[in-house]
């Protein structure tokens, strides 16, 4: 095949994929950018100019930066115990150990329900005086408590509900690569006599490191990314305790019809993203180094 | 020697594996726990949703009064049409766009690998306010397309599938050729052939993907013609209709039937598959 004809192809082949990523990813990115510096158009007045106000409105509205907060909280909260749970899933299920089928399985179900679902079987759960939970905190004594209701634990209850639905996900990840891990590694532990958490430490958890970061990088997106927990058990209440950026966005965008200030909203979430992505990138750079 | 040898460091003996099955079986119980919950709500009457008693006489009411409640059936549909028509889309488009990248030289292929790449971080997920505004300009809005098509070019996809292209032998590739081949008839016969457990792995994750999400088609649907069920569930339990329990739990289970039942059929399959798609 001559050049040109490889270039023609090439670019036809690509270009409906690429037309369409180009309409619903980086347009959408570029313009919310742009409309970040107008005001909402209005009935009476259409969108104008207005620089860097939406962003002023911004620092100083403090739900924004509860909303903020609750996000780091949540992230911090959820991903180093989803992540946790999942290795430790993961090397039960592949270990010698009775009733593996019925584990996995028990596991990994939470991960394939939509998240509505299991908000809407866990906010029977956490339901005042008839939910589960209050029924066995009951029994052992406690006074009642509205667990959804009450600032200081709603946000922790929409963290227990994310860590059970995503730790059999990851789960999978880590089982893919223990089971590709070679035997003779653990042979020549056992020949120097290694105990298991030595072997642990030192082999399989630095083997699974890029698993690790990858499942980290998963884990950090959807906790921005997914909020239809919230939609159904809280709509980010009591009080904003437990509004998530992207929640929030939701809220000022489609409930009280502010795109500017949406889109203002938007833009934090894309840099919050993006320092992601920066962060894989130079990760991943790292471990191309010690290969 | 070498199985024994791997015992001895992997698997744990006396009281510590005791401990281990243990605590396995604690985590997977806790974990089935809300499930059973909800099974035990929907499949008897409400006086005994929070009343745990063996003799509770079992019933389908629940399921039959939910399914006469709210328009199921057409959401069940939609989602239907959504699930294909999105995997549809997909495929097409990917194996296209990865057949391009891993065996064609062009100018600006690395830069337009990136492009696509971007999309892995921000998600049409998160640019609602943008999107939303681009289905009025098109005059898309509250259709079943509106909801698909931001997801149809996939950069998840052809990311997988462009690693799974370049594993082909270039001597197929050229072989078809030399028999008369366009391009696109060796994409088709040597290419996607080859691939089939890719597709396999792509199209499982694609279906649960689109079945379960729920934001996006909330804001861009607003009729119960165009609903998924995702939603049509969260307006239906969203109603002030004197909340009883028993009637949303049996819409939850509704709603995931379908999904849940076919990952039970074929357990070994989903997990497979959120493996290899995991794996690059």
């Amino acid at each position: 095949m001559t050049r040109t004809r490889q270039w023609l192809y090439g670019w036809l082949m690509l270009l409906p994929a690429m037309s369409l990523l180009v309409l619903f990813t980086h347009y959408p990115a570029v313009a919310n950018l742009w409309h970040s510096f107008y005001s909402t158009p209005k009935a009476s007045r259409p969108s104008v100019f207005i620089g860097l106000d939406n962003y002023r409105n911004l620092v100083e509205d403090p739900i924004f930066w509860q909303a903020f907060t609750n996000n780091l909280i949540y992230a911090a909260g959820t991903i180093p115990l989803s992540i946790a749970l999942a290795l430790l899933m993961a090397i039960w299920v592949n270990g010698r150990i009775a009733g593996k089928g019925f584990l996995r399985l028990a596991y990994f179900t939470p991960t394939v329900l939509p998240m509505i679902a299991v908000a809407n079987i866990w906010l029977f759960f956490y339901t005042p005086e008839y939910g589960l939970v209050e029924q066995i905190s009951k029994g052992l004594g406690f006074p009642s408590h509205n667990w959804l209701g009450s600032q200081s634990t709603a946000l922790g209850c929409l963290m227990v509900v994310t860590v059970w639905k995503e730790a059999g996900f990851f789960m999978i990840f880590y089982l893919a690569a223990l089971q590709s891990m070679s035997p003779h590694l653990a042979e020549a532990a056992a020949i120097e006599g290694a105990s298991r958490w030595y072997y642990f430490r030192r082999v399989t958890f630095p083997l699974l490191m890029p698993v690790t970061l990858f499942v980290l990088i998963n884990a950090v997106i959807n906790a921005f990314r997914l909020v239809d927990h919230i939609v159904v058990m809280t709509r980010g209440g009591p009080d904003n305790a437990t509004s998530l950026l992207l929640y929030y966005i939701y809220e000022i965008g489609f409930r009280f019809w502010d795109s500017s200030y949406a889109a203002a909203l938007t833009m934090v979430l894309l840099v919050m993203l993006g320092l992601a992505a920066l962060a894989q990138f130079v990760f991943l750079e790292r471990r191309t180094h010690y290969q | 020697m070498s199985a024994a040898a791997a015992t001895l460091v992997r698997a744990p003996k006396g009281v510590t594996h005791a401990l281990e099955t243990l605590g396995a079986w604690v985590l997977a119980i806790l974990w089935v726990l809300p499930l059973l919950y909800a099974f035990w709500t929907a499949f008897h009457p409400a006086e005994f949703s929070t009343h745990l008693v063996l003799s509770a006489p079992w019933t389908l009411d629940n399921f039959v009064n939910a399914w006469h409640a709210a328009p199921f059936a057409r959401y069940f549909f939609n989602t239907v049409v959504l699930v294909t028509m999105v995997l549809a889309a997909q495929l097409v488009l990917v194996t296209l766009a990865a057949y391009a990248f891993a065996r064609f030289e062009f100018p600006g292929r690395n830069v337009l690998f990136a492009l696509v790449l971007v999309q892995l971080m921000i998600m049409p997920d998160v640019l609602i306010v943008e999107n939303y505004r681009t289905m009025t300009f098109l005059g898309l809005k509250d259709t079943i397309l509106a909801i698909g098509l931001p997801y149809m070019a996939s950069a998840f996809g052809i990311f997988l599938l462009r690693q799974t292209f370049k594993t082909v032998p270039r001597e197929l590739d050229e072989a078809a050729r030399v028999e008369g081949c366009t391009p696109l008839q060796t994409l088709w016969k040597v290419y996607v052939p080859l691939a089939r457990p890719t597709y396999i792995a792509y199209a499982l994750v694609s279906i649960s993907y689109h079945w379960n999400n729920f934001l996006w088609p909330l804001i861009i649907t607003n009729s119960p013609e165009t609903r998924p069920v995702t939603v049509g569930l969260q307006v239906f339990s969203a109603t002030d209709q004197g909340i009883d329990w028993s009637i949303i739990t049996a819409a939850t289970l509704l709603s995931t039937a379908p999904l849940l039942l076919a990952f039970l059929l074929f357990q070994r399959q989903f997990v497979q598959s959120f493996m290899r798609a995991g794996i690059r």
